[in-house]
């Protein structure tokens, strides 16, 4: 009777909120509408979809052995209180990605962002991750490729397979472009992102030599120097001498990056890679927490009107119309097709009752979510000029301070160049313009938070160190993504010459590695020498293949409820996969056909191949013209692999249902047989 | 005071700070009589292999 009543209660407040979000038009809307609808419609999704989901599409059995207890080895079989499977599901999928997504995509509004993110992750995102963690959990925690090749055949395993090296490239290209825009020119951030590799080092060897596996005392140790670095960057940037050592260009340091991104990937994780992960999940609980407060704590008014004109899709950050583009900006936060790897990954091999899917997998996604809610707080509470000047490449609004301001005060948000520069100073930079790829904008908003809940004054402080905590988990991604890329295309190449596929064969290591590593090296220079910022065409590149691993997702979970007979629930996850085929095939389609040259790949390559044959473009720019010229070329060419690969993994899903549908034999399923559970329900269940 | 117990606790099994402890737990339930792993030894291993699949995400 009360949780009716509260259920009702939060049904009220919630409609309230998301209508008080909608109506409010040309006027500032203050950040506690949004943090209050959020936090209504993920407790309305938890309390009624998601329990309906357990109950009646999974049924869901408390008295059912999971592989945890099953095959409990005491090491990564482990039957482990839910709330701590959840707080170890969240560390994982939660990266720099639902930070930079919707700061991006700000420059639409707020509204379709925010709305997007919402009702995105309630009905598709947390689903997903939901149903693959619960399907997993039924098959001794299998991976998706597995799953996809046990349940739909061959077909479907391989493009699983496929489609997660390809993204996991595009993914590292474009973070390692984030973390090189946020440093170039700067020294400070430069300097206190580098102080996180010896800090990181000086942690794994105190976890090794000193006191192994003392893990808490460590990130502790390693997190004070963490601040020290960042401190000391601010010493660093004063002085003359060693200001040098640290002033790089973007070419510069994506070449220290690729070099760091081959050796991290080599050397034993022990070292750096294992002990930073853990200081990075750290910082990343503490920081989003703090956020939180702070939000709560000031409540800012949002200075970015709901919706822009870039709607439209003249948008300056990236191109492309409010549909579908802003459904690709956004994936991680609404959905992303990667949490379905740690779905079947890890995780399901800690759950210790299979009632505890709902919160580890919807609840861990809410969270994401409502991280990426945040990230909209923190990017629409600038003055939305100041967000524009920063996250419009030079290409766009001119290479001068004097030019941006010009262009984009003429779309009607006004800034100036006394404004610009007070703010950079007021962040320790030399100057904030063209600092693309969501994470200058979005430290600008968070030192903003900060010191106005904590204290003013530590504005350039707090600035440097939101850039240094989205840096420590963009680098953790950057290698552990290029160690799994390397696993992967052992495993592939090993059926060409079985000593390739030896992973502890050095000569092996060191070449897969390095080819790991020149595929994203090539899109991350590529990025690095584009007058317009590389992110407008690396970005969306990136959403693409990240909703089209959750269309291949869903295309498991949906083709396994309906080999199980659960064909009228298959709209649950066959609704979310509709959704993101049509989102994805009309963004690549409009990437691949469309003739304006902003958002067309091939027509941006044949426009600038026109300007170079015809003497118009500058030496500087006629230099690179062609290798950005077949960079575009190059990316539509892989947008076309993408949808093909979705439509053909849909398309064999579809048969195995028509095959179920006629009574025809289908792969036998692979779940693992029942076995009565012999631990007492922990924590109390639910 | 046992609140504030449960909240370390709950830090340390997050963290992976208890693995050792709960290791050796598992290890003399479910093979006595063998020696375990040392702690350094449990680490390295446990290290390698947490990082060898897909552990982080965007």
């Amino acid at each position: 009777m009360l949780g009716r009543f509260l259920g009702i209660a939060l049904a009220v407040i919630g409609a309230f909120a998301v209508g008080g979000i909608a109506l409010h038009r040309h006027e500032p809307i203050n950040a506690l509408w949004l943090i209050t609808a959020a936090v209504c419609i993920y407790a309305i999704g938890y309390r009624f979809y998601a329990a309906w989901i357990t109950a009646r599409v999974f049924s869901v059995d408390a008295s059912r052995a999971t592989p945890a207890e099953r095959l409990n080895n005491g090491r990564d079989f482990v039957p482990t209180h839910r709330w701590i499977v959840f707080g170890h599901h969240f560390a994982a999928i939660a990266g720099p990605g639902p930070l930079v997504g919707p700061t991006l995509a700000a420059q639409f509004g707020y509204l379709p962002g925010t709305l997007w993110i919402l009702f995105g992750s309630v009905l598709g995102g947390c689903v997903q991750d939901m149903t693959i963690l619960f399907l997993s959990t039924r098959r001794d925690g299998r991976s998706l490729g597995q799953m996809a090749r046990d349940e739909l055949g061959p077909f479907g395993g391989f493009a699983a397979l496929g489609g997660t090296l390809m993204i996991m490239i595009i993914l590292i290209a474009v973070l390692a472009l984030v973390v090189v825009n946020a440093m170039k020119g700067s020294p400070w951030a430069t300097f206190s992102v580098a102080a996180t590799i010896p800090i990181g080092i000086l942690i794994g060897v105190y976890l090794r030599y000193l006191r192994p596996g003392r893990v808490l005392e460590a990130s502790i140790i390693g997190m004070g120097l963490l601040v020290l670095g960042v401190a000391a960057g601010g010493w660093v940037d004063q002085s003359a001498a060693l200001r040098g050592l640290f002033n790089w260009s973007g070419a510069g340091l994506a070449g220290f990056v690729i070099v760091y991104g081959w050796l991290a990937a080599i050397i034993p994780v022990w070292l750096l890679l294992a002990p930073r992960g853990y200081l990075s999940t750290f910082l990343k609980l503490g920081v989003i927490a703090l956020l939180a407060i702070a939000i709560v704590v000031i409540h800012p008014e949002l200075k970015m009107p709901a919706l822009t004109q870039f709607t439209n899709g003249d948008g300056p950050v990236f191109a492309g119309k409010i549909f579908p583009f802003v459904f690709i900006t956004i994936a991680c936060g609404a959905v992303s097709g990667f949490h379905a790897l740690i779905s079947s990954g890890t995780t399901p091999k800690m759950i210790g009752s299979e009632t505890d899917v709902r919160l580890v997998g919807y609840g861990s996604m809410a969270l994401e979510s409502f991280v990426a809610i945040m990230a909209v707080i923190a990017a629409t509470l600038l003055d939305p000029g100041v967000f524009f000047a920063i996250n419009t490449g030079a290409g766009v609004v001119g290479a001068t301070p004097q030019a941006a301001v010009a262009t984009i005060s003429g779309w009607g948000f006004p800034v100036t160049v006394d404004q610009m520069q007070h703010l950079a100073r007021e962040m320790g930079e030399h100057t904030l313009f063209a600092r693309t790829g969501g994470a200058p904008s979005l430290a600008v908003g968070m030192a903003s938070i900060f010191s106005s809940t904590f204290g003013r004054g530590l504005l350039a402080m707090w600035y440097h160190f939101a850039l240094m905590f989205e840096a420590v988990f963009i680098l953790t991604t950057i290698d552990a993504g290029t160690r799994v890329g390397r696993f992967m295309l052992q495993d592939f190449l090993g059926h060409a010459w079985e000593p390739l596929g030896r992973t502890s064969w050095y000569p092996s290591v060191l070449f897969t590695s390095a080819l790991i590593v020149a595929g994203w090296g090539y899109f991350l220079y590529i990025g690095v020498i584009d007058p317009n910022g590389g992110v407008n065409i690396l970005w969306p590149l990136f959403g693409i293949a990240n909703q089209m691993l959750a269309a291949i997702a869903l295309s498991v979970a949906t083709g396994i409820l309906i080999k199980s007979g659960k064909l009228k629930y298959s709209w649950v996850t066959g609704g979310p996969l509709a959704w993101l085929a049509i989102v994805t095939t009309t963004a690549a389609w409009q990437k691949v056909m469309s003739h304006d040259p902003h958002l067309g790949f091939f027509a941006g390559a044949s426009q600038l191949a026109h300007k170079l044959a015809s003497g118009a473009l500058p030496p500087a720019s006629a230099a690179v013209a062609p290798k950005l010229i077949f960079n575009q070329q190059l990316d539509a060419w892989l947008t076309v692999i993408f949808t093909l690969i979705v439509w053909l993994v849909i398309a064999d899903m579809l048969r195995v249902a028509v095959r179920c549908a006629r009574g025809l034999p289908t792969h036998a399923s692979s779940e693992a047989p029942r076995e009565v559970s012999r631990l007492q329900p922990a924590g109390g269940g639910s | 005071m046992r609140w504030l117990r449960a909240l370390w606790e709950g830090l340390r099994a997050l963290s992976g700070d208890d693995a050792y402890e709960r290791y050796l737990a598992h290890h003399a339930r479910a093979h006595p009589g063998t020696a375990p792993l040392s702690r350094r030894a449990f680490y390295l291993d446990e290290e390698r292999r947490k990082w060898s699949g897909i552990n982080r995400c965007c």
